[in-house]
């Protein structure tokens, strides 16, 4: 298969960027889309100029270091899958294909289609956790949680942060994230004594951090690789005002 | 030089109680005066570090990351073992012990896997506190599964993502320390080198991989968490930016690398489709609980695997180990899946496959009852493969995927450099020649959580330091050389990629070093392998600059370790003539099951660097089997 590329450049946070059209010939149907990048940075490298740089590393849709707005839509065309796991059968032979980074003031662009997704890690530094010292824990089956709710749980925990929800959001928001966690200790026994003071520093972070407001677009459901449910983000909400009227 | 294991006496069930009490203490007000880096922010390193820091300690954490969370522990799918007889099937401590010391094939420590085994339950205590939700059952109570080759049901999990809510878990307790100031979090930092002052690991020299300025990282202790070396095939299971540069510098600088050959071939990984692959991807071996592994009976065969009907198929595992049957451990698996395709059983476009069958129990049990316990991974098949394995039997081939050899350590997790502790992963620790199913996670929180914080306080508190100057001395040095490495790879400008060389070294070391070894293909790799390597250093291309974001040279960098590494890794398989666990050499078998020699090998193999141009030296640590007495592992 053959493509055109419009990938964004950018040296660094302080340069401006531009498009930069490339082609690349002969790509297998079953390669995935960093493969196909792969090729392109070969190219590159073999014509003496810098790779397109991008941020990859299990290749499985796990560890959430890639993150790709392609064709305008985080992850691509794909539901249900990271950037990583598209595979270039999804598109067309002969297609254009428009690669951007994220794009959201929270994320300052490294380089080319890097960004900076630090802010996530600072919000979770805000309350995203038990209290918990290693050694302090009880027997492990000390609390009975129903199935239903720990499966509820391990629906929110499936996160892997890598910043799809905040892109696509018209607003830059960070509430499936931030939701995503919230939800899932709320749930659980272990994680109600601190919930309150949780989800205000989370939320108080997340504001400080310049992420927008949620306005129920549900687009962030849509792009999310793990397929989060809007609903955390009820409960957050849910959560929020519990919090402040208590 | 004279390896001290360090091994308390004692009776077995009382060595680590009665260590733990001779171990000195660090005052719980002095320990603030402490500084020990961290490198890694995997399983390992997150616990270590977050535990190190609740302890009082003053803790710096490194990791090329962007974020802890994107190490690789969180690709690990199938569980976490712990002997907690929740299913009452006669589970304990000792049986645990047993079964990973003879899954090990006898090249474990007995002390190291007892100790393992005994603070497994309490991590899985841990991780519930945390909040990490383990899979249930209806009465709320938890559930485990069997699990690659146990006979017992002791494997806790969390769907197919244990591996992620772990890592996660931990990652918690790390940003509560981050939030709390007592953990130091510096993001995209590759550890170039490790510095050794006054005989003691007083720090690393890392990358700023954005701004490409070398930093320096002093404390009184250094703690490797950088995972293993998969990755010097090419073609494994590990992440692309999983590398052995930490513990290999280390090993320059003096520490002892363990077990180099002992790597860990997983038989259910999705089947390379061609030459463009960058990796290729595992599907937890939980699959082999309801999955059938066969190839057609017929060679070449060219029907769908639905059409070819059942008395034409053969069901290998099944009929070679009826008492197993495709729960045989990971080097069985993987070695009799290559032996059928080398016979030309094989299936699939390139015949390097065997079919994974869940007919038989879609069947018996109903699509929902599969969706539910393996949907993702199911998923995962489909989107990769587009075949759906609803439908079609799933095709799998093994690939490298974890490396039981690392940095020598002893009981205490201390390398042979005073103050360097290598912990998960990276050291060559307790899983002798092959690793069961769900013991990764097992070792590196046990490591991180229980072991290292108690051991290390015994270092702090017994050893005499001189201040350092960053600015001088050792530290001066050694970012000298790792200054002068990187301009010497921005300096060939050659006409190949450095990703070219690693697949160049990673088919030599897939052919000659992968899952059946042979005396002459060992030799040959070790006149290959430099070869390689000494292409490298005329011919590589390194685009870009020093003081920039570069991933070419983060690359280059990474690739040369691989190119010295592989060659130790075949030296020591060359050197251990016998078949044992994951490390088979053709040459000793027995009705195709490896033949251990245990009058000659049963020892740690430790090689020490001893220069660029001279052979590296070996150091054996006899290894003693007071308690479970070394047999022919059977699983027939």
């Amino acid at each position: 298969m053959n493509f055109t590329l419009q990938i964004w450049r950018q040296k660094n946070q302080n340069s401006e960027g531009q498009f930069a059209t490339y082609g690349v010939q002969d790509i297998p149907p079953d390669a995935s889309f960093l493969e196909m990048l792969d090729v392109l940075n070969t190219d590159l490298v073999k014509r003496g100029e810098e790779p397109v740089a991008f941020d990859h590393d299990c290749r499985e849709g796990i560890c959430g270091s890639c993150g790709l707005m392609i064709n305008g839509r985080a992850h691509g065309p794909n539901r249900g899958a990271a950037t990583c796991e598209v595979r270039m059968r999804s598109f067309q032979d002969g297609e254009t294909i428009a690669v951007e980074p994220w794009r959201a003031k929270p994320f300052p662009i490294i380089k080319d289609l890097m960004v900076d997704r630090t802010a996530l890690d600072r919000i979770m530094q805000a309350g995203g956790y038990v209290s918990v010292r290693t050694g302090g824990a009880p027997d492990a089956s000390a609390i009975p949680i129903p199935r239903m709710v720990a499966e509820e749980a391990m629906d929110a925990a499936a996160c892997i942060g890598c910043g799809a929800c905040v892109a696509t959001c018209k607003n830059g928001s960070a509430m499936l994230f931030v939701a995503a966690k919230v939800s899932q200790l709320a749930l659980l026994p272990q994680g109600k004594a601190e919930r309150e003071m949780r989800v205000e520093r989370m939320v108080a972070q997340m504001d400080a951090e310049g992420f927008g407001a949620c306005s129920n677009t549900y687009a962030c459901e849509v792009e999310c690789p793990k397929e989060i449910s809007v609903s955390h983000i009820a409960r957050l909400n849910r959560e929020y005002i519990r919090a402040k009227v208590l | 030089m004279k390896l001290d294991s360090k091994i308390p006496d004692g009776p077995i069930e009382k060595k680590w109680d009665n260590h733990r009490f001779a171990l000195k203490l660090v005052n719980a007000a002095n320990k603030r005066k402490y500084t020990i880096v961290v490198v890694g922010t995997g399983l390992a390193g997150a616990s270590a570090a977050a535990s190190l820091a609740e302890l009082g300690y003053d803790v710096i954490s490194l990791s090329y990351h962007e974020s802890p969370r994107r190490a690789h522990s969180i690709a690990a799918q199938g569980g976490i073992n712990a002997p907690k007889n929740y299913s009452n099937d006669g589970d304990s401590v000792y049986r645990l012990f047993y079964d990973t010391v003879k899954g090990g094939d006898y090249r474990a420590r007995e002390a190291n896997v007892y100790r393992l085994a005994e603070v497994s339950g309490a991590i899985i205590d841990q991780c519930v506190a945390q909040g990490v939700p383990f899979a249930r059952e209806y009465g709320g109570l938890l559930d485990n599964r069997s699990f690659g080759g146990a006979q017992v049901s002791r494997t806790f999990y969390a769907r197919g993502q244990t591996g992620q809510q772990l890592l996660l878990g931990a990652y918690s307790a790390l940003c509560r320390q981050m939030d709390a100031g007592k953990v130091k979090f510096f993001p995209r930092r590759e550890m170039l080198d490790l510095v050794v002052a006054d005989g003691q690991a007083r720090g690393v020299i890392a990358r700023n991989m954005v701004t490409g300025k070398l930093e320096t990282y002093s404390g009184h202790a250094v703690v490797l968490a950088t995972g293993g070396y998969g990755n010097t095939w090419y073609l494994s299971t590990m992440a692309k930016a999983s590398n052995a540069t930490a513990i290999w510098r280390a090993y320059k600088r003096g520490a002892l690398f363990g077990n180099p050959c002992f790597t860990q071939i997983h038989p259910t990984c999705i089947p390379q489709s061609g030459s463009f692959q960058s990796k290729l991807t595992l599907m937890s071996e939980s699959l082999r609980n309801d999955g059938r592994i066969w190839v057609p009976k017929k060679k070449g065969e060219k029907r769908r695997p639905e059409d070819i009907p059942e008395n034409e198929r053969d069901y290998y595992l099944e009929r070679m180990y009826p008492s197993f049957g495709n729960l045989v451990p990971r080097d069985v698996a993987s070695r009799r899946a290559k032996e059928m395709c080398d016979n030309g059983f094989g299936v699939g476009p390139t015949s390097m496959a065997v079919y994974l069958d869940f007919s038989d129990a879609i069947k018996r049990n109903g699509k929902k009852w599969i969706e539910e316990k393996y949907g993702n991974l199911f998923d995962m098949y489909h989107e990769i493969t587009a075949e759906d394995p609803y439908k079609t039997a799933m095709r799998i081939y093994p690939a490298v995927h974890y490396t039981m050899g690392g940095l020598w350590v002893d009981y205490n997790l201390m390398s042979t450099i005073p103050g360097l502790y290598v912990i998960g992963e990276a050291n060559f620790s307790d899983h002798g020649a092959n690793r069961l199913g769900a013991s990764a996670l097992m070792q590196g929180l046990a490591d991180g959580y229980f072991i290292l914080p108690y051991t290390i306080g015994d270092y702090l508190a017994t050893a005499s330091f001189k201040p350092v100057n960053t600015e001088e001395g050792s530290f001066k040095q050694v970012r000298a050389e790792v200054d002068a490495r990187i301009k010497k790879l921005l300096s060939i400008k050659g006409k190949r990629t450095a990703d070219e060389f690693h697949r160049a070294l990673g088919k030599v070391m897939w052919d000659h070093v992968g899952m059946g070894r042979t005396k002459a293909g060992l030799q040959k790799a070790l006149t290959m392998i430099p070869g390689i390597r000494e292409e490298f250093w005329k011919d590589v291309n390194v685009v870009g600059s020093s003081d920039d974001l570069n991933m070419e040279l983060e690359r280059a960098g990474r690739v040369i370790d691989f190119l010295e590494l592989g060659e130790l890794v075949a030296r020591d398989a060359l050197y251990r003539n016998e078949s044992c666990g994951g490390h088979f050499r053709e040459e000793y078998q027995s009705d195709g099951e490896a033949k251990r020699n245990d009058k000659e090998y049963c020892y740690v193999a430790a090689w020490e660097f001893t220069g660029d141009d001279s052979n590296p030296k070996m150091h054996k640590e006899p290894l003693t089997f007071e308690y479970v007495k070394p047999s022919t592992r059977s699983y027939k």
